[in-house]
């Protein structure tokens, strides 16, 4: 009976949404000039964002997987806080070390005259920062079950640490780092945060779609439900694509 | 200074130490024999760099590669070393051409030409239709091939198997260790195969060590060492009876009770061995020729192709290979009371270790 709730309690806030969907207007709305733009802002960013993870976060999963080092479990518990720390404190973390005033940032700002608050680097800079522990997690624990014996053969082969790791490891590890890749990217399209707080909400600039669905919500509900169906529709095709690759990584 | 590898490999690790000396001439093909745990597979990590030793020096053609007396350590990717792995660890992302082109490739080789030479080592293998296939597609007998072809394919100065055959069926493995044995023979460098199995060791190795709890109990040729058998598991691997006892002008009294005789008038410790095919047995003391004849009783029977193999419990226990028609005729059962007979000129006396 609890679970019969708890997925009650889960499924019917989605099964409203797709009730309460203006149906019959869907196309125009659609097609408004604000959604459009929305979206195609959030997808930039999102995969800027993921891309972000990917370049630093690899590494990073392969130093915590592999490398020994004194305090490695401080290290990694750093990168999963994250995780758990609301958005929205680290969108003020963001402006206190990047924002015009903060202690990088008055330097960039000095030095070169960048400024990174309330522009569109600013919001890929805040969803990479929440987004990146889903990537690093998913790819270290890839690493950890990839047969590290391949490495060996490839050592007795002659390749060179970067060799190997370029040409056999990232291969082996190739479903945890799409999997983990596809998380990161999910969770950086839905931030709004630490967008709203760090990158603020410029139309066309650093308004991404969760921040204009929550703007859309007091001016004008219906479109706010369209936005949001937009974004259940790509959450269910992450989640399908995510499914494909479970499938096939646990079929090879 | 020499071409070949010289070794003296300690290693201390817990349940395994191991101490073994290792002499391979280029062109020869060393087994190391020994039962599961005996220190065999930690001996060829070693070898590769994969381990690095505790004690004692590999020298490869007049190179140190380890030798922690003086901190000399060559990693194993600087060693000119390759290794067929017991499950081959083809890499499964990769083609079996572009497997056996990695090596050429980590070393430095450009592609087109690293793509030729693959190409040319699969033609040799017989693999020429197979180039293409991803490993998952390959059947054990070719996935073995394409390991050996990716071993051999940067041209190393030793080469190392561990248990090359052990991951085949029956079938293919005959198949495969012939395929082995001339690939071998035509291979320049030195090579140190690691198996559990006598025959490929008969069939494939030059030199023979054997190894029980790390250390060499038994070395030299092949022939010599499965007819001189010195401790038990080798002569259970060879199949011969094999008694340790101290000899008194041919009468030897042996360790585990019983006596036998032999043609040979050695003095002193000896070891004895003859194959079970040279005991018959007898439902009641025979009068013949033989001078070995004693009393048992039947403990087990095991159908061996064309004979039976009668297990016999006696002083000294003996094993017998007799005809299917012989078991008959001596209406022979798990209990039934034999004679067993050997005939002098039968057992082979061999000088054993000095009394303890």
């Amino acid at each position: 009976m609890p679970a019969g709730l708890a997925l009650a309690f889960l499924v019917l806030p989605l099964l409203a949404l797709l009730v309460r969907a203006p149906w019959t207007t869907l196309p125009e709305r659609l097609t408004g000039p604000g959604v459009g733009t929305a979206l195609r802002l959030s997808l930039v960013c999102a995969g800027s964002a993921t891309v972000l993870c990917l370049l630093l976060g690899v590494p990073l999963a392969w130093v915590l997987a592999r490398a020994t080092f004194p305090g490695r479990r401080l290290v990694r518990a750093l990168v999963t806080v994250p995780l758990v720390l609301p958005p929205v404190v680290g969108g003020v973390a963001l402006l206190l070390l990047l924002g015009r005033r903060g202690l990088l940032g008055q330097h960039l700002d000095a030095w070169f005259g960048i400024t990174l608050p309330f522009t569109t680097p600013a919001v890929v800079i805040a969803e990479a920062f929440v987004a990146m522990p889903f990537l690093v997690i998913a790819v270290e624990g890839a690493l950890r079950g990839a047969d590290r014996r391949y490495e060996d053969a490839a050592a007795t082969l002659g390749a060179s640490r970067w060799t190997v790791f370029r040409r056999v490891t990232l291969p082996l590890v190739a479903p945890g780092i799409s999997a983990g890749a596809v998380l990161c990217f999910a969770r950086a399209l839905g931030e709004f945060g630490a967008t709203i707080t760090f990158a603020g909400s410029y139309p066309g600039v650093t308004r991404t779609m969760p921040v204009e669905v929550y703007l859309a919500l007091e001016s004008d509900p219906q479109s706010a439900v369209v936005l949001s169906l937009v974004l259940l529709a790509v959450s269910v095709l992450v989640l399908v694509s995510l499914r494909d690759r479970w499938l096939t990584g646990s079929a090879s | 200074m020499s071409a070949g590898l010289h070794a003296r490999l300690r290693l201390d690790r817990g349940s395994l130490a191991l101490d073994a000396e290792l002499e391979v001439a280029p062109g020869t093909v060393l087994a190391l024999l020994g039962p599961n745990g005996a220190g065999k597979s930690s001996a060829l990590q070693a070898l590769a760099g994969l381990v690095p030793l505790d004690g004692g020096s590999i020298e490869l053609a007049g190179r140190v590669l380890d030798r922690p007396a003086d901190g000399t350590f060559v990693r194993t990717a600087d060693r000119e070393v390759g290794m067929v792995f017991q499950d081959y660890l083809l890499f499964p992302h990769l083609s079996a051409l572009e497997n056996v082109a990695f090596g050429l490739r980590a070393r430095g080789v450009r592609a087109g030409q690293a793509r030729r030479s693959a190409r040319a080592w699969l033609e040799r293998m017989g693999l020429d239709g197979s180039a293409s296939l991803r490993p998952g597609a390959l059947s054990g007998g070719q996935a073995q091939r394409v390991a050996l072809a990716r071993a051999l394919a940067p041209g190393p100065r030793l080469l190392l198997l561990d248990e090359p055959l052990a991951a085949l069926d029956a079938g293919t493995r005959m198949h495969v260790r012939s395929d082995l044995r001339s690939h071998l023979a035509d291979y320049a460098g030195c090579t140190v195969l690691v198996t559990h199995d006598p025959l490929d060791a008969m069939v494939l190795a030059d030199h023979l060590v054997v190894l029980e709890h790390g250390r060499t109990v038994q070395s030299g040729r092949p022939g010599d060492v499965a007819r001189a058998p010195r401790t038990d598991y080798v002569a259970r691997l060879v199949g011969l009876n094999h008694y340790r006892g101290r000899s008194r002008g041919g009468a030897v009294e042996l360790d585990g009770g019983g006596e036998l005789t032999t043609a040979d008038p050695r003095e002193g410790p000896v070891f004895l061995a003859f194959p079970p095919s040279a005991v018959s047995l007898h439902r009641t003391r025979p009068d013949g020729s033989a001078r070995n004849v004693w009393p048992g009783r039947v403990a087990g029977l095991e159908q061996h192709a064309d004979t039976v193999r009668v297990q016999l419990e006696a002083e000294p226990a003996v094993l017998a290979d007799v005809t299917t028609a012989a078991v008959a005729d001596l209406e022979l059962t798990v209990g039934s009371s034999v004679w067993a007979a050997v005939k002098a000129t039968e057992v082979r006396a061999y000088p054993g270790d000095p009394a303890p």
